[in-house]
């Protein structure tokens, strides 16, 4: 029962502020918007006893990426004119609603089998020793595959934003 | 649970979705793609819980990771536009040259 009303209190949040991301007209508070979605899916991340990705959300999503993107925006300083974006559009609400009818006929679809979890986890599921167990013998290739993969994206953002010798800002 | 987690999954990847269709300021944009990475991390979870099988949060782990390495690199990408054209807006970031 407690669970349940911590999902709906997370998942309303969730919603409100996936809303306001999309809404807002400033990037500043789009960008606040999603640092509290991205909170409260670790919150039900933690409800479905997956603690550690739950910290990791907090950690790697809220904490580093988030503070990436509101460094950039900043770093931009875009002027109100860049700020505003033309008015709504036949494309774009053609677009909204294409959308919203896709996630309607996949609810609805889902409605169909009622998953619920029939098995209890014990005490270690989810934990970093569990997942840890798993990642450094199963998973190990892929592991290390993704270790390049942040090598690549690091030396590319290096290389892209590099100025050259003697040009201006 | 898990069924109402899906349907939170659907709705917010929906949301991120439709931002990114309708949005035309770049950060917001890649932001929306975060929300997108973000709902398909939360289907993960759910079916893991669901079938008390652990795969799914390697999966998690490594969207994470793709997730970091596409944030660091489309936002390198957004400031050298930036830097070159002095624009955010896609819809004027159409020629590959120019």
């Amino acid at each position: 029962m407690i669970p349940a009303i911590f999902f709906y209190i997370f998942a309303a949040t969730a919603v409100v502020m996936a809303v306001l991301v999309v809404s807002a007209r400033n990037p500043i508070y789009s960008a606040t918007a999603l640092i509290g979605c991205l909170l409260a899916v670790a919150g039900i991340f933690a409800l479905d006893s997956a603690h550690l990705m739950a910290l990791l959300q907090v950690l790697v999503y809220a904490g580093a990426i988030m503070v990436l993107i509101l460094f950039v925006i900043m770093m931009l300083n875009l002027s109100p004119e860049e700020l505003g974006e033309r008015r709504i559009t036949v494309r774009r609400v053609a677009g909204a609603y294409f959308l919203g009818a896709i996630a309607t006929l996949m609810i609805v679809r889902f409605a169909k089998h009622l998953w619920t979890p029939t098995r209890e986890v014990g005490p270690s599921y989810g934990t970093i020793e569990e997942v840890g167990e798993i990642l450094f013998t199963e998973y190990l290739l892929p592991f290390e595959m993704v270790s390049l993969l942040l090598l690549a994206a690091i030396i590319g953002a290096v290389v892209l934003t590099r100025r050259e010798k003697g040009s201006g800002p | 649970m898990t069924h109402e987690t899906l349907v939170l999954s659907i709705v917010l990847f929906t949301i991120g979705a439709t931002g990114f269709v309708v949005r035309r300021n770049a950060i917001v944009v890649l932001m929306c793609v975060e929300l997108m990475l973000n709902a398909a991390n939360l289907a993960f979870i759910a079916f893991s819980r669901q079938h008390v099988d652990l795969t799914g949060h390697i999966y998690v782990f490594m969207i994470m990771t793709v997730a970091a390495a596409e944030a660091a690199v489309g936002l390198a990408i957004v400031v050298l536009i930036f830097r070159t054209r002095k624009v955010a807006n896609l819809d004027e970031i159409n020629l590959m040259k120019g």
